[in-house]
C-alpha cells in the first residue's frame, strides 16, 4: 500500500495553520482580533504562524488604521486557496487508501 | 499520521470555517416563542377592534369612490401600534436572550466578527422599512404597514440567511411573497400579518429546533 504523504502541503503541517488557512478561505477577509478570539491562541503564536503563511505566499496581508487603533486583515491569496484544497485531497486520499 | 488523526483533523476544519462564517447560535425557539407572541398580538388586535370595528377596518381600507384607502384613522390605531411594538420588543429580547444561553452552552462567543456582520445586513432593510412605515403612519397611510413590513422584514431575513443558518432565506422568501401578497388584499393586513409573523415564524422555528437544537 502506498501513502501519499508526500503530496501533504509542508506549510500546513502545523495544525494552527491549517485552521488559519481554513477560516482564510471560508471568509473573504478575517481580522487579527477575530482570529485570535476563533483559534484560541496567543498573540505572538499567530503572528509568528501568520508571517509562515505570508512567506509562502498563501496570505495577503492588509494592514489599515480603524480611528487610532491599528487593524491588520488577513486573505487568502489564489495560490494559497490552491494549497489548501490540494492539501485536503491529499488528505481524504490518505483516509481512503488507509481504508481499502 | 494516523487515520483518526487526519479524521479529526478534517472535522476541526470543517467546524472552523462553519464558525467562522455562520452565525450558529440562533435559537429554534425564539422563532417558535416570536410566532407565539404575534399571534397573541394579533388575537388582542383583533379583540380591541372588535368584529364591527374590525370589518369597518377592512372596509375603509379598501379601495372606494371617495379614495379613503390610505387615510384612515381608527382610534384604536395607536393601540395597535403600541401592541405591534410590544410584540417587536419580546421577540427581540427573547431572541437575544436564547441565543446568549445557546451560546454559552456551546462555550461560543455571541459577539463576534459574523455576529456584527449578521446584524449590520439585517439592520439596513429593517432600518429602512421602519422608516418608511413611521413616515407612511405619520401621512395616515395606515394600510401598507402590514405589507411593508412583511416586505422588509423578509429581505432582512434574506440578507441574513449569508451568516446564518440558511433556512432562514428561505423563510425571508415567504414573507416578501407574503407581503406582495398582502399588497394586493388591503384590508386583510391583520391577516396576513398574523400569518407571516405568527404562523410562519412557529414552522420555522419548530424545524429549526428539530433540526438544529436537539
Amino acid at each position: 500500500m502506498k501513502i501519499p504523504f508526500d503530496k501533504l502541503d509542508k506549510a500546513f503541517e502545523n495544525r494552527l495553520r491549517l485552521q488559519i488557512m481554513s477560516v482564510l478561505v471560508a471568509n473573504q477577509r478575517y481580522d487579527f482580533n477575530s482570529l485570535k478570539e476563533l483559534l484560541g491562541v496567543t498573540d505572538g503564536n499567530l503572528a509568528s504562524h501568520l508571517k509562515g503563511l505570508e512567506k509562502e505566499e498563501y496570505i495577503l496581508v492588509n494592514k489599515s488604521f480603524l480611528g487610532r487603533k491599528p487593524n491588520t486583515n488577513y486573505e487568502a491569496t489564489a495560490k494559497g486557496k490552491k494549497a489548501f484544497a490540494d492539501h485536503l485531497d491529499a488528505l481524504e486520499q490518505l483516509i481512503k487508501s488507509s481504508k481499502s | 499520521m494516523k487515520e483518526t488523526e487526519i479524521q479529526d483533523e478534517l472535522a476541526s476544519i470543517r467546524s472552523l470555517m462553519e464558525r467562522s462564517s455562520k452565525f450558529i447560535s440562533l435559537s429554534g425557539l425564539s422563532g417558535i416563542l416570536a410566532g407565539v407572541y404575534a399571534l397573541i398580538g394579533s388575537a388582542i388586535a383583533f379583540v380591541l377592534l372588535g368584529y364591527d370595528r374590525a370589518d369597518f377596518y377592512t372596509k375603509v381600507l379598501d379601495y372606494s369612490e371617495n379614495d379613503t384607502y390610505f387615510v384612515v384613522s381608527p382610534p384604536a390605531n395607536n393601540l395597535l401600534i403600541a401592541i405591534a411594538a410590544a410584540v417587536l420588543i419580546a421577540s427581540v429580547l427573547t431572541g437575544i436572550i436564547l441565543s446568549v444561553r445557546k451560546a454559552k452552552r456551546k462555550g461560543q462567543s455571541i459577539w463576534n466578527k459574523t455576529s456584527r456582520e449578521l446584524l449590520f445586513h439585517m439592520a439596513v432593510p429593517l432600518v429602512a422599512g421602519g422608516l418608511l412605515i413611521i413616515i407612511f403612519i405619520a401621512r395616515g397611510y395606515y394600510g401598507v404597514v402590514a405589507p411593508v413590513s412583511l416586505i422588509f422584514y423578509g429581505l432582512s431575513l434574506v440578507a441574513a440567511g449569508n451568516f446564518t443558518f440558511s433556512g432562514i432565506k428561505s423563510l425571508g422568501l415567504c414573507e416578501i411573497i407574503l407581503g406582495l401578497i398582502a399588497a394586493l388584499f388591503p384590508g386583510y393586513g391583520l391577516y396576513f400579518w398574523a400569518f407571516g409573523f405568527g404562523i410562519l415564524h412557529i414552522i420555522y422555528g419548530s424545524v429549526m429546533y428539530l433540526k438544529y437544537d436537539r
